[in-house]
């Protein structure tokens, strides 16, 4: 770890005014990645602005019938919260599934959207070649292990995965991002936020390094209990995804008027897949309706040598989730 | 007094669940300062050169330890990296010592050393190396041995099995990781470390630095876990004394978590070929059992899978052949049963693939070829109990109800399997000693110089002396990790018990013979002019058998003789004939039951029942610890643990917890133990053979076992993933 500077903020304007002043540093949130990052020398922040004092914890239900997440708000506490069970038991069930309990009371909303990849080679500086920390320095996953790594929407610059759970559940639920900038907010919707590696790995997300996220606004959600989150993992719990799936269904007597699905652990970002949704509104509920949706929604993939499982895994996760969500199981 | 084999709680219990049980990192001393080690990050070559101008200006360094200016000592055991040269050998092997006022700061400094390396072709490629593979042995035991004539039986045989079974890499990561505090008085070393092995590290600092043995002190009060990886002396502790001497203060050295990773010790990467033959009537004729195992470049170490197989069944035609291959990775060690917990996976495995080809119920193939005698030098057992082992857990697994086609089992829509699988580990005892010390305030002191690595030995010392002696388990204390009491054997291979609890009835019968002997002669006693025989000693109080009313307290005794105290101190040797006479080993039944999404891969152990031959229990619930802590290893190892390394670089990519995957609560279900619990009195007095690592050997087997039951798949190849079910 560096040595660095350290300062507490208590209102949002102050943090970002904090930040825009020095280059390089950065929001200080539960500190349960960034903290990590920092000792392996991965990040190097010569300021911690420490924002845990801005009064945004609050999970309140707003005007449209959705639910405005506060930045600050503990994932236990969100994943927890009445009106989170009852009206996103997904994004509930997402958030359980990840880490563990200690981990999931110290990590904030926040904090889950701008995670970092977990890729062995990124986390490790011993490894001088990694695109995401050092721009055009290569990619050590290539050729490396890759067990875990992208089959979609990657490049040759970068294979990594978003490791989040909670950020799939959001992806399918249409959150939105509100930003809070130098200029005043602005909203960044769910899938524009994080961004496909291209030839610019070391960027992961859309927000500015001088920005700071003071909520995840969920708009209402017609699916309630017809979704469902499912996560493949190599042990039952505290471990990252292999593939997981968010799964919603709109059901109207056994027809779908509309549905969500989002996959996790295989792509830079969270991957909605809006071809496979297409392919299932207005159809009746069926397995077989679902294997070609889940058909569609890998027909892009491009696993490499050690990852090809993830292909057909997240073919039968998907039919899985959506016959969960669909309530045929 | 009648404590042993009951389920006495630990006495340390409460010292560790409220946190004041002192580990050996949490000592403070004055001036102490701290040491960090910086590692290469190449796998083989030479240090060109290294520039710490930057980490000797930086705040709080004390002094910078490098290949260039580092004290020399001359005769270090290889596997030792004390910056003695500029080689390196594998990726993470020290090659610098930071030390500072404050952790951070030696931390900071440690990552501005600049170091330029010229690189070597590394060996990585295990299989590669198969045919530059070396012979080997393991404690002195020869990796190879044979009898009968395999290749003509397997020639001859009706039935045959031939099959690889590959296991991992594992890291032992215990929760305490290692830690040591070092600290130089003149020509005295006092090192307070985390180890399993106090003496034997003791002789090599001494030799290492040229000092006296009875100059250099270790102290470990507690082991936070070690799994063998403690039991070996390791780089940092001579590198933490080495940095005492130079700047003059005690330093205090804890590795960090990916430091588990590389220069501490690993279980070796196993390639194992089992070639078995039968009678169609499914009498193994020949058992051939081929491991290749890797180690460094620098030392052999010999994972000795297929010895196992030289004591589980009748087969008049057996041979195990081990090859070790050299590669640019840290030295592997000693991890939970060595050699047994992978060679028992793939031996018992292949029992199941054989019992399947002869369409035989894989627990009945086994009865069919259980002997009663080491198969090799026909030698009896101490005690063996196998059969009851079967019976027993059968019965209470419910292994009747079993249906044995593959995929014939199922809970709504999981796939559900049951295995089985032979458990062994060897019976082993070595020399201990121990004392027992009657004190002026009327309590017990029992110590010796071993290790409480959540064995439970704290509380088997004094249920062993309270038994002796016929004093409460109240009255006594216990003392141990110091090597300024007597010497005890390293804390490895199950023989803990078995050693020092001898030396401990010895000590406490010569001291209350001793106590005896001064209260007949003492004219104040009530004792007093009786014979030896006539007087007794018990709870606490001395008095004469025909009246057992006069009697005088242990504490008012001694204060009356002089006030000091009254001691006894045995060093006991085990009887070397019995080698020739007997085998002695383990035993147990494993069995397990799974279920498996099929579509989805993952697997979940539902039900473990096992039941030991592990000769007499003398803690019922320290005891229970070990065997579900084995299985959970055992369940780790068929489905979790896998060290991944990067394969151009030696070095392991997920050095974490969260990517390192142990077993987690959520992972295990219920676990059903019990033993046999006859006394095996030809290896020692109490009749105790060792219980700490058998629980793992065996597991793995009856998880894979239950996984091709359930599936119909049989993954050779560990850990068994989600995503090898579903390829
Ligand atoms: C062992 C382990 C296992 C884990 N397992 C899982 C898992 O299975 N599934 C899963 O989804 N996650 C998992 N995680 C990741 C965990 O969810 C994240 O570490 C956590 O959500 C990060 O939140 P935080 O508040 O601690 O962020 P911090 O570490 O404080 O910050 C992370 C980044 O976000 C920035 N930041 C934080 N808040 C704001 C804000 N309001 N505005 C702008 N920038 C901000 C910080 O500057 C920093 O760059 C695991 C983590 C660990 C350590
Ligand atoms: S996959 Fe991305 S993060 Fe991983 S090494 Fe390559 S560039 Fe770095």
């Amino acid at each position: 770890m560096n040595p660095f500077e350290y300062q507490q903020v208590d209102e949002p304007a102050t943090a970002v005014d904090a930040i825009s002043r020095w280059r390089g540093s950065k929001f200080l949130a539960g500190g349960t990645n960034l903290i990590d990052l920092m000792k392996n020398t991965v990040e190097q922040p010569p300021k911690l602005i420490d924002i845990n004092h801005i009064p945004l914890r609050g999970i309140e239900q707003t005007p449209d019938g959705g639910v405005k997440l506060g930045a600050l708000a503990r994932n236990s506490d969100t994943a927890n919260h009445p009106l989170i069970r009852k009206n996103y038991p997904l994004l509930s069930q997402a958030i359980l599934s990840g880490a563990s309990p200690q981990l999931r009371n110290m990590a904030t909303n926040g904090g889950n959207l701008l995670q970092r990849t977990r890729c062995p080679y990124f986390m490790d500086p011993a490894f001088s070649r990694c695109n995401k920390r050092t721009p055009g320095s290569g990619c050590s996953a290539l050729e490396g292990f890759h067990e875990n790594h992208a089959i979609l929407g990657a490049s040759d610059q970068c294979i990594a995965t978003h490791p989040s759970d909670m950020c799939v559940a959001l992806a399918a639920l249409e959150a939105k991002v509100r930003v809070r900038g130098p200029k005043g907010e602005r909203i960044i919707a769910i899938g524009d936020f994080h961004r496909l590696p291209g030839t610019t790995p070391q960027i992961d997300t859309t927000l500015m390094p001088d920005e700071l996220i003071v909520s995840i606004d969920l708009p209402p959600s017609p699916y309630g209990s017809h979704s469902h989150y499912l996560k493949i993992r190599e042990r039952t719990s505290y471990a990252f995804a292999l593939v997981s799936v968010a799964a919603a269904i709109d059901v109207d007597s056994g027809w779908i008027r509309g549905a969500r699905l989002a996959l996790g652990g295989v792509a830079h970002k969270p991957w909605r897949v809006e071809a496979a949704e297409a392919a299932l509104a207005g159809q009746k509920l069926s397995i077989s309706l679902f294997e070609q949706a889940a058909s569609r929604a890998l027909s892009g993939a491009r696993p490499r040598r050690d990852n090809t499982y993830k292909v057909e895994m997240a073919k039968r996760a998907i039919i899985r989730a959506l016959t969960i969500a669909g309530g045929l199981a | 007094m009648n404590t042993i084999g009951k389920p006495i709680s630990r006495v340390d219990g409460k010292l560790k669940v409220t946190g004041s049980a002192r580990y050996s990192a949490e000592f403070d001393m004055p001036g102490l300062c701290y040491a960090v080690l910086v590692q290469s990050t190449i796998p083989a070559g030479r240090i060109a050169g290294m520039d710490d101008s930057l980490a000797r200006k930086a705040a709080g360094v004390l002094a910078v330890l490098t290949p260039e200016n580092a004290q020399r000592l001359p005769g270090a055991e290889k596997r030792l990296s004390l910056l003695q040269d500029n080689q390196v050998y594998y990726n993470g092997q020290p090659v610098a010592v930071v030390v500072a006022e404050k952790l951070e700061e030696a931390h900071h400094a440690a990552s501005l050393i600049k170091i330029r390396y010229s690189v070597s072709a590394p060996k990585l490629d295990f299989v590669a190396g198969f045919p530059s593979s070396h012979p080997g042995n393991h404690n002195g035991e020869p990796g190879d041995m044979s009898w009968g004539d395999v290749d003509g039986a397997l020639k001859d045989s009706d039935i045959k099995i031939d099959q690889v079974y590959t296991t991992p890499i594992h890291h032992h990561n215990p929760m305490e990781p290692h830690a040591a505090i070092a600290q130089w008085n003149g020509d005295e070393l006092t090192v307070h470390e985390s180890a399993q092995d106090i003496s034997g590290h003791r002789a090599k600092l001494a030799k290492l630095f040229g000092v006296q043995e009875s100059n250099v002190r270790l102290i470990c009060l507690f082991v936070g876990g070690g799994f063998g990886c403690k039991g070996p002396l390791w780089s940092h502790v001579p590198l933490a004394a080495m940095a005492a001497r130079q700047v003059n203060r005690p330093v205090k050295i804890v590795l960090e978590r990916p430091q588990m990773f590389g220069p501490v010790g690993a279980r070796p990467r196993t390639h194992q070929r089992l070639t078995v033959g039968a009678t169609r009537e499914g009498k193994l004729t020949a058992i051939r059992h081929e491991v290749h195992a890797h180690t460094s470049v620098i030392e052999d170490y010999l994972e000795s899978s297929a010895f196992p197989t030289r004591v589980m069944y009748g087969c008049p035609n057996v041979s195990t052949i081990h090859r070790i291959v050299d590669l640019n990775l840290g030295t592997p060690t000693y991890t939970r049963a060595p050699g047994v917990a992978t060679g028992t996976y793939a031996l018992e495995v292949a029992m199941d693939e054989l019992a399947y080809k002869l369409n035989m119920d894989p627990l009945q193939l086994r009865l069919l070829n259980y002997t009663e005698n080491d198969p090799q030098t026909k030698l009896p057992f101490t005690g063996k109990h196998l059969r009851d082992c079967y019976t027993r857990a059968a019965e209470r697994f419910g292994w009747s109800n079993r249906t044995r086609e593959p995929r014939s089992m199922r809970d709504g829509s999981q796939l559900i399997g049951w295995g089985v699988a032979t458990e062994t580990y060897p019976a082993n005892r070595r020399p201990a000693s121990a004392l027992v010390r009657f004190k002026p305030d009327g309590r017990v002191l029992v110590a010796t110089g071993t290790h409480e690595i959540g064995n439970g030995i704290y509380t088997i010392m004094i249920q062993t002396a309270a038994d002796a002696l016929n004093v409460s388990p109240d009255l006594i204390d216990a003392q141990l990790g110091d090597t300024a009491l007597p010497p005890a054997p390293i804390t490895a291979g199950s023989m803990t018990v078995a050693s020092v609890t001898p030396a401990i009835q010895t000590a406490a019968e010569r001291v209350r013979t001793r106590l005896l002997q001064m209260a007949v002669a003492d004219s104040g006693s009530p004792v007093h002019d009786a014979s030896v025989d006539e007087v007794d000693f018990k709870d606490g109080l001395i008095f004469r058998k025909l009246s057992p009313n006069r009697s005088e307290k242990l504490g008012d005794f001694i204060a009356r003789n002089g006030g000091q105290p009254i001691e006894g101190i045995a060093h006991v040797e085990p009887d070397e004939t019995l080698k020739q006479k007997f085998a002695s080993h383990s035993f147990g039944a494993v069995f397990a039951e799974v279920s498996v999404d099929p579509d989805l891969g993952p697997t979940r152990v539902r039900r473990v029942t096992a039941v030991y031959d592990v000769g007499k229990v003398l803690n019922e619930k320290t005891a229970r610890s070990q065997f579900i802590g084995g299985i959970v290893w055992g369940i780790g190892l068929a489905l979790h643990e896998d060290s991944h390394m990067d394969a151009r670089t030696g070095r392991i990519v997920n050095e974490n917890l969260a990517d390192y995957h142990v077993p987690v609560n959520a992972d295990i279900g219920e676990i059903d133990v019990s033993a046999i619990d006859i006394a095996d009195t030809h290896l020692n007095p109490l009749g105790a053979r060792g219980i700490g690592e058998i629980g793992i050997t065996g597991t793995a087997a009856a998880v894979a076992n239950a996984i091709y039951h359930a599936t119909g798949k049989r993954i050779r190849d560990l850990p068994i993933t989600p995503q090898k079910l579903i390829a």
